[in-house]
């Protein structure tokens, strides 16, 4: 499996993360050394084994489904890049 | 008389007891001691006022005769943990100005025994690394040196700045995590101890998110005894992590006994790489007739699996370093990009995170999110997943046939030069880890101990690796080969 400038392209997008169009042929080639290295797991025979969900034999605890914490918008916002009347505020969503 | 920064844990706990020193003059010598190494940029957000303020405290707590192991110990905390009002970036632009308005799990414990925190220290952006050069603030640097080369050299990666105090007495302990290696690796860079528990053993409330199913917060420390020491006060379970376990902490202190007499080590033989420095393979030979000579059973071993752990590694943590890190968005804390007439919100993400995001934490972003992507899910991350489960069925299986601790190089050099290492593609700098990212693959505990030095006079250390939840049979190991040992050597004062 080899990557194209198109491919990595679309992996930034959907990372969101821009990357400029003369920085894409430098990342394609990074992905395909780490694919590469990567492609070594196709030697391994995984017939019939379920793949690993937790590393520890453990049951999620359950709680009482209560309220345990909240009530702080003011903590909440406080590293919020812009927060206005007790909202996060973020460029126009929606046109 | 000793400089009090050069105390270990176990040492000023006893003096602070019988009243022979305060933890005020411990707190104000490592301080000092600090403030006198800028060349090893370990302290990052150094906090003195507030250092003081809870050496006084705990001064005052052991007075009264209300004294845990911790309290009035002087360390410092990997940027890595939230820390209440106070910078807490792991060591990433896009969390600049963050101040946390809550304190992880481990770092309250700490602090809520008396431990003091003398401040942040540095570490490889989002412990994304092995070599600390991926940090927002510089390189940490080792206060080892090749003999009389002034070569700077790394103290390892993630937790390489808690590696670096550690190492030059600028704190008598320091916290880490460890998602691949990142207290082991460092902790045998430098000279030190550090250990990664089993996973579940410390909460990662708290501590910001690499890979979540592989993430451990552990101490690194002078000495085996302070492992154990600070262990205990960090661990236990907590309900605002589900999946820290609700188990007894056990006194790990109370359980180094030195005996090992009829445990069984086992060496596992696909430890031994082709191209391995014949130095690390002596090293390893001279633990293993340590552990011998002290009466423990050697018994070669097979982990079948053990060459797919680092391709594994590099599928699952970007994985889940892709779906942890999609939060740095730009509108809940740190860094927002300013923004061009007309951009939306994708843009203001993308800005965003390509100027927040350094270039090694952007590339795994990118592989998680191609791994995790439709059409290659099942390819990569699923398959992984299922070599995982094979790596850890491996380790059960020695362990079911009675083995009770395995011994291997803890990395596969010694400390390499900053800036030695750019040239080569990522995946040379992922092969640091080949020997520690089994352990985190299969959650069990790890354990670094410094066991020799180089022909160039540089720290080397092995690595023991133990059953899951048994960290006190694990550091009894690990003291015994710290006995026999007989590890003393410091690194000369340059800085």
């Amino acid at each position: 499996m080899s990557i194209d400038e198109g491919t990595a392209a679309k992996v930034a997008h959907l990372a969101r993360i821009k990357v400029e169009p003369e920085e894409l042929p430098a990342l394609a080639s990074e992905f395909n050394t780490i694919l590469g290295f990567i492609e070594q797991l196709n030697e391994v025979d995984v017939e019939g084994i379920e793949p690993m969900t937790s590393v520890t034999p453990q049951r999620l605890k359950r709680r009482e489904d209560t309220v345990t914490a909240g009530g702080h918008p003011d903590k909440v916002l406080s590293n919020a890049p812009d927060a206005r009347e007790g909202f996060f505020a973020v460029p126009k969503v929606v046109e | 008389m000793t400089d009090l920064n050069t105390l270990t844990l176990a040492e000023a706990r006893d003096r602070l007891r019988t009243g022979d020193v305060t933890s005020v003059e411990l707190t104000e010598a490592c301080l000092k001691a600090a403030d006198g190494a800028q060349a090893l940029n370990a302290f990052v957000h150094p906090t003195p006022d507030l250092a003081i303020e809870q050496a006084k405290a705990a001064d005052a707590r052991i007075k009264a005769g209300d004294a845990p192991d911790m309290c009035g110990l002087p360390i410092g905390i990997k940027d890595l943990f939230c820390t209440k009002g106070v910078a807490s970036q792991a060591a990433s632009r896009i969390l600049e100005g963050f101040l946390p308005e809550y304190e992880s799990t481990v770092s309250r414990q700490l602090l809520e025994s008396g431990a003091v925190m003398l401040g942040k220290l540095n570490m490889d952006e989002f412990a994304m690394g092995s070599s600390n050069e991926t940090s927002c603030y510089g390189n940490a640097v080792n206060p080892w040196r090749r003999g009389n080369d002034d070569t700077a050299l790394t103290p390892g990666g993630s937790s390489g700045g808690s590696a670096s105090a550690v190492s030059a007495d600028l704190c008598l302990a320091a916290t880490g995590t460890d998602t691949g290696g990142s207290i082991r690796q460092p902790a045998a860079f430098t000279g030190i101890v550090g250990i990664k528990p089993t996973y579940g053993r410390c909460s990662r409330w708290g501590i910001v998110a690499f890979a979540s199913s592989l993430d451990q917060a552990g101490p690194m420390t002078k000495t085996v005894r302070d492992a154990a020491i600070m262990l205990r006060t960090m661990a236990g379970h907590d309900p605002m992590d589900s999946t820290s376990a609700d188990l007894p902490v056990p006194d790990f202190e109370a359980m180094l006994t030195g005996d090992i007499k009829g445990k069984v080590i086992g060496i596992p033989k696909e430890y031994r790489m082709d191209g391995m420095p014949d130095e690390i393979e002596k090293l390893w030979a001279d633990g293993t007739a340590m552990l011998r000579d002290a009466g423990a059973e050697i018994r070669d071993i097979s982990l079948p699996h053990t060459k797919y752990a680092l391709p594994t590694y590099y599928v699952i943590a970007p994985a889940e370093a892709s779906s942890n890190l999609a939060r740095y968005d730009g509108v809940r804390y740190g860094h927002r990009a300013k923004l061009s007439q007309g951009d939306g919100i994708v843009e203001m993400y993308e800005k965003t995170r390509a100027e927040g995001f350094g270039h090694e934490v952007k590339r795994r972003v990118m592989v998680g999110t191609y791994v995790l992507s439709a059409g290659f899910y099942d390819a990569y991350y699923n398959r992984a997943r299922k070599v995982r489960a094979l790596i850890k069925r491996d380790f059960d299986k020695v362990f079911a046939a009675g083995v009770d601790a395995i011994l291997t190089p803890a990395t596969p050099s010694a400390a390499f030069g900053l800036g030695e290492m750019q040239d080569a593609d990522p995946v040379q700098m992922y092969l640091n880890d080949v020997f520690t990212v089994t352990v985190n693959l299969a959650g069990l505990p790890g354990i670094a101990v410094p066991t020799g030095l180089d022909a160039q006079g540089l720290p080397l250390g092995l690595q023991l690796i133990g059953r899951p939840w048994a960290e006190g049979d694990l550091l009894n190991s690990a003291y015994a080969l710290e006995q026999a040992a007989g590890f003393v050597a410091k690194p000369a004062k340059w800085w």
